[in-house]
């Protein structure tokens, strides 16, 4: 689902961020990457949302190599990743209805199914019936929880979450990873970048840790 | 592909189209309801649009109304021959009746220095301030018609050298020949008005990209979300383009507003003092035609000016 071929990302004035990183990950499988900050998570994570282009190597996403691809083909691209962010991202003045029909009405995804798979996302994070609510009238975990309605709104093949956990207390961490476990029965490719130690230990889960931009364990 | 998956295809596509359509929709009222939220920066904007647009209509309108006036003058290749002064009533009567024996020439009127005083008075308004006179100032004239078969300006130039060598003629003028340096002129003016317009359309252009530029930055966030959701360019421009349609459309209103209402302030006067020239002389507004071509321009300035500053910017613009 998703390659890394021998990724370098050199930034022209910060050196190094990435060297001769390779791994794979199957479809339906969780991955936790991991490592202290500036070890090279954030860059990982943009090379696959097509933020920024790799130096060297490939990185291949679904088949296809996202480490070349034209500006203009970068937004179908993205249409298969569910983007999870620390600090939510959410457009504070639309509703939660709005941001979380985003994806959908980029693509063009007529009235009534907007409106249908909007109420099935939010009916999967709970929140449901907070649909005509504003961003900032929500307490920090229900606005980490409409970010993943809308990472997962769009059916992604892949979802990227960055400290999705860390503004969060330990039951609603327990209950949004939860949901990922959910995410992996159907199907769904889950790379999550946190400091959460004890939280990968008690999953779990496949980890991918960093250390000044080599992959020291995977 | 068989006749369902073809239905099933048929549908699809009417319900992209369906999305496309009320995604535009949702552009045009809700970039609209976003000015109305700012009422006072826009309106700022709107109004130095309006009154680029409105000094680029009023020149245009004063050239109509000038063009209007000089329309109506028939160019046509008539000649005066102004006497000298001494010559007397008869003499100029008969050099009239020589003059009409030339093969070139189509028809002779002499006007008496008397009649053309007459004339002078009842037509330039001036009567009272003519009768302060003691003699009597103009010339007699013998006015030409040449034959129409006439036409090219050698011949007329020859003609008219023609008449210069007689002794009582002091000097020959060609009606067409004021009428062409009128018309010049009139051509210098219209053109300036282009170049001037030209200007401020540029100004146009200039002033929406700057303020869609500032609304850009202001609505990086969400430009940097759209991005990172799958959003297309085009996608993202839409809602600042018909920012920039709205701030063009409803200057171009206000512009032709201004013009209108500074027209009704000067028709009385215009009227009063074409009354006293014995004039008919009526000012001339923008047509219906003429005003939904000042909106068109004003709106595709507009969303020009809003086009060339996303195209580069939102390239730059990149999620973080």
């Amino acid at each position: 689902m998703l390659r890394f071929d021998h990724v370098c990302k050199r930034y022209p004035d910060a050196g190094e961020a990435l060297s001769d990183v390779s791994f794979h990950l199957d479809k339906g499988e969780i991955a936790f990457l991991t490592g202290r900050s500036g070890a090279g998570k954030s860059t990982l994570l943009k090379l696959i949302a097509m933020m920024e282009q790799c130096t060297r190597g490939s990185v291949m996403l679904d088949g296809q190599n996202i480490s070349k691809i034209s500006d203009r083909r970068i937004p179908y691209m993205r249409r298969n990743l569910g983007l999870i962010f620390q600090d939510y991202k959410l457009l504070n003045d639309r509703t939660v209805f709005d941001n979380v029909a985003l994806p959908l009405v980029v693509c063009g995804v007529n009235h009534q199914e907007v409106s249908r798979r909007v109420r099935a996302a939010l009916d999967k994070v709970s929140l449901l019936g907070k649909e005509r609510k504003y961003p900032l009238a929500l307490s920090g975990g229900e606005q980490q929880r409409v970010g993943i309605a809308r990472a997962i709104v769009n059916k992604p093949k892949l979802i990227l979450a960055d400290e999705p956990t860390g503004n969060l207390d330990p039951d609603l961490s327990a209950e949004v990873m939860h949901m990922f476990e959910e995410f992996k029965q159907v199907g769904v490719t889950v790379l999550i970048a946190t400091h959460d130690i004890e939280l990968i230990h008690r999953l779990g889960h496949r980890e991918l840790r960093l250390d000044k931009g080599h992959l020291v364990a995977s | 592909m068989n006749h369902r998956q073809r239905k099933h295809l048929g549908k699809r596509l009417q319900e992209k189209f369906e999305a496309y359509l009320l995604n535009h929709a949702h552009g045009l009222f809700s970039s609209l309801g976003r000015l109305s939220r700012t009422p006072f920066t826009s309106s700022m904007t709107i109004l130095v649009l309006a009154i680029a647009i409105s000094l680029a209509g009023c020149f245009y309108i004063v050239v109509a109304n000038i063009q209007q006036l000089t329309g109506n003058l028939e160019s046509s290749n008539q000649m005066s021959l102004f006497l000298k002064d001494h010559i007397t009533e008869a003499a100029g009567q008969k050099l009239a009746e020589q003059i009409k024996q030339n093969a070139s020439v189509d028809a002779v009127k002499f006007i008496t220095k008397k009649q053309a005083m007459e004339e002078f008075k009842a037509n330039s308004g001036f009567g009272d301030a003519l009768n302060a006179l003691d003699t009597n100032p103009l010339p007699s004239v013998i006015q030409v018609l040449p034959k129409n078969a006439l036409e090219s300006n050698e011949e007329i130039d020859k003609l008219m050298a023609e008449f210069k060598q007689l002794p009582q003629v002091d000097f020959v003028q060609v009606d067409m020949q004021w009428v062409e340096k009128l018309q010049t002129i009139m051509l210098i003016a219209s053109r300036g008005v282009m170049l001037v317009s030209l200007l401020l359309g540029f100004a146009v252009t200039f002033i929406t990209g700057n303020t869609i530029r500032l609304e850009l930055q202001n609505r990086q966030d969400e430009v940097f979300i759209s991005k990172l959701v799958g959003a297309t360019q085009s996608f993202i421009q839409r809602p600042f383009l018909y920012t920039g349609f709205w701030l063009g459309f409803i200057a171009g209103f206000l512009a032709w507003l201004i013009i209108t209402i500074m027209l009704l302030i000067l028709e009385s006067p215009v009227e009063k003092l074409s009354t006293l020239y014995n004039g008919s002389f009526e000012l001339l507004f923008l047509s219906f035609s003429e005003f939904i071509l000042l909106l068109m321009i004003a709106s595709t300035l507009a969303v020009l000016g809003s086009w060339a500053v996303l195209h580069y910017q939102l390239r730059q613009l990149k999620p973080q």
